[in-house]
């Protein structure tokens, strides 16, 4: 959903796994809407870690439990990897998540979360690791990411970095524009690269 | 100094976006239905055409049962979305191959063995496979939903230039050793995430070797590694296969698409941004023990334990052989297996057929085996049939199933029960890929097959 971003400070879910795939974050079978209902993927956002087969929620898994929530997703290294399914950042998004951070993304799932106004924010694994180890000590423990100036910070630590966001997509996030109304603006220069 | 990345990419960057990505025109799009419906939407909220319709060609692919294909589809969600596919074809005006049409297939069976997918152009689809049409020389790469709607819109995507890598394999391949094994080796050891950011280039004498079958093999596994493509530079393979494509140039236009085809190459003295190699000789056949595809050793080899495994990878380790219902250390030799699955857009072509065929014959599937052997396209099917190999496969006690993506991702009814262990072709072991609680292992058709015939994980040399 098109939003406006500034500064997001809140507290966090933390999944400290690595190589969480899109076929996790969003399993197939709920890939057959052909609406982009983001309630409908957020209810089914780790579909089969967060229920049983019969739909009884799966205790200790951080989504079932109370202790962890907030606008932020904290996840090991190479979140996203596997299919292209935009489907897993609506679910992202349907569930309220607005930023996800994690040392490193899957190329084709981090563009798909800019394109849904959910930010991937990649922090070194000296900060996530930290990170991990603050929540776990107080699930209350908040991050504030600061996206005119580029910068998170865990605020039980105060460890804080930058991370890198182009100008353009800086530009788009924080004026909710997305890349179609862009590219819609650029018939002329479309059609004269088709000349060359 | 160029790569041929380089080539291809900057020849088709529209302009750059300042302090941005660049806006790169798109010369193919596909669509299957699964990941389309929402950018036709989009389309028709903003009261907008397709561009370049003439450039996109759509055809259902996921959903598709792999049975009765002449009956409308069972499951009403599937067909819906396969209905919708059809119905936004044809609102835009655009190409479109329907279950059963001669056409019809996998979009990544279909692309290169039609000849729309050409040396040179830029191809995307909203699919991560769509590396597999790297293959015949083109940058290839698959992109979400918003960015098929960009593409529909304006023929263009925003896209920041990845950077170059090269992979050359060096030296021939063992007998009972395939393009899949050979991906399968690499993603062993560059992990899910070593191509990540990357552009891969595959070269070296063992990729040259292998026919345009296995480089679509190869081609379809770069996005495994994290990869945003994988191309093989165009070459007399390359031209052999596609002569004669019903939408490949012909005539004079042929010999002038092939005289610039021949083009299409990294400079001697191009540098990339990251190169490794291995020596064919190291690859034995491989099977993928966990739940990602770089978790894979060879056939005859034996799991790591926990002290082979970084620390900070411990809990996804033992998450996923927990899943698997496998012990760190042991050997996956012998052990029973329930499902075979031939098929997809990895291994779903006639050479697989081929070699499929070549292990069973004279030989009967194990007694107990579920196999489904699945073509990637009708004109596979009909090769096969054209062949013989279907009257092999038959004899052997196996049949052949209509085409579609199946059990590779389990969206039609081709779905693998909870807790059973399946030899699979395709190119995804995640949890509940082929089924929710399903046990994928990936590997080649020959050792597909070779479980087929035992019942269990067999080593495909012994049987050749």
């Amino acid at each position: 959903m098109k939003q406006k971003f500034d500064i997001i400070e809140s507290t966090c879910v933390p999944l400290p796994l690595e190589n969480v795939d899109t076929d996790q974050i969003i399993p197939a079978r709920f890939l057959k809407a052909t609406t982009r209902d983001e309630r409908f993927f957020g209810e089914n956002l780790f579909r089969d870690w967060r229920y049983d087969p019969d739909g009884t929620p799966v205790p200790g898994f951080v989504l079932n439990d109370p202790r962890y929530g907030g606008e932020i997703l904290v996840a090991g290294r190479n979140f996203g990897s596997g299919s292209s399914r935009e489907h897993a950042a609506w679910a992202i998004a349907g569930y309220g998540f607005k930023v996800v951070i994690s040392s490193f993304f899957a190329d084709i799932h981090k563009n798909n979360e800019l394109n849904n106004f959910v930010l991937p924010v990649v922090v070194t694994p000296e900060f996530l690791d930290e990170l991990f180890a603050s929540i776990d000590a107080d699930p209350a423990t908040k991050v504030r990411v600061d996206v005119p100036n580029q910068t998170v910070t865990n605020l039980a630590t105060g460890r804080s970095e930058s991370f890198e966001l182009n100008a353009y997509k800086k530009y788009c996030l924080m004026n909710a524009l997305d890349d179609i109304d862009y590219l819609l603006l650029q018939k002329d220069r479309i059609e004269a690269y088709e000349k060359r | 100094m160029n790569t041929l990345f380089d080539k291809i990419w900057d020849a088709h960057v529209v302009q750059h976006v300042e302090g941005g990505p660049d806006q790169l025109y798109i010369d193919r799009l596909y669509c299957h239905e699964v990941t389309s419906p929402q950018a036709f939407d989009g389309l028709r909220a903003r009261g907008i055409r397709c561009l370049r319709p003439e450039r996109i060609v759509c055809m259902p692919d996921h959903n598709t049962p792999t049975e009765g294909q002449d009956r409308p589809i069972e499951d009403p969600v599937s067909k819906k979305q396969v209905d919708a596919l059809a119905a936004n074809a044809a609102e835009f005006g655009l190409t479109h191959f329907g279950m059963m049409h001669p056409d019809n297939g996998i979009i990544h069976v279909v692309g290169p063995e039609k000849g729309l997918s050409l040396p040179g152009m830029t191809i995307v689809c909203g699919d991560s496979h769509t590396s597999t049409h790297g293959a015949v020389g083109a940058v290839a790469f698959g992109i979400g939903t918003s960015e098929v709607e960009m593409v529909l819109a304006s023929q263009c995507i925003l896209q920041q230039k990845p950077k170059s890598m090269r992979i050359r394999v060096e030296g021939t391949l063992g007998k009972g050793v395939t393009a899949k094994d050979m991906a399968l080796f690499l993603m062993s050891r560059l992990t899910t995430s070593g191509a990540t950011g990357y552009f891969v280039e595959y070269a070296g004498s063992a990729v040259r070797a292998l026919s345009m079958e296995g480089r679509l093999t190869l081609c379809n596994l770069s996005i495994e590694m994290g990869g945003r493509g994988g191309f093989v530079a165009p070459d007399e393979t390359t031209f052999a296969y596609l002569k004669g494509r019903d939408c490949a140039p012909k005539g004079e236009e042929w010999d002038r698409a092939v005289e610039a085809w021949r083009q299409l190459r990294s400079d001697d003295d191009a540098v990339f941004d990251r190169e490794v190699v291995f020596d064919a000789a190291e690859i034995a056949p491989m099977i993928t023990y966990g739940t990602n595809p770089g978790m894979g050793i060879p056939i005859t080899g034996y799991l790591p334990t926990l002290d082979d495994i970084p620390s900070e990878a411990h809990a996804s380790f033992c998450k996923s052989l927990k899943y698997m219902g496998f012990r760190p250390g042991y050997m996956l030799l012998g052990k029973p297996v329930d499902y075979v699955f031939l098929g997809a857009c990895t291994n779903g072509r006639i050479e697989d057929f081929r070699a499929f065929a070549s292990i069973v014959a004279g030989r009967r599937k194990a007694p107990g085996v579920v196999a489904w052997l699945v073509p990637g396209s009708w004109k596979v099917y009909r090769q096969i049939e054209a062949e013989g190999l279907d009257k092999v496969l038959e004899a052997a006690g196996f049949e052949i199933r209509q085409p579609g993506c199946s059990a590779c991702l389990a969206m039609n009814p081709d779905r693998i029960p909870a807790g059973k262990y399946c030899v699979s072709t395709s190119n995804r072991n995640f949890e509940g890929r082929q089924g929710p609680g399903s046990r994928t292992l990936l590997a080649s058709p020959l050792t597909a097959a070779a479980a087929a015939v035992t019942g269990c994980i067999t080593d495909p040399r012994a049987l050749l």
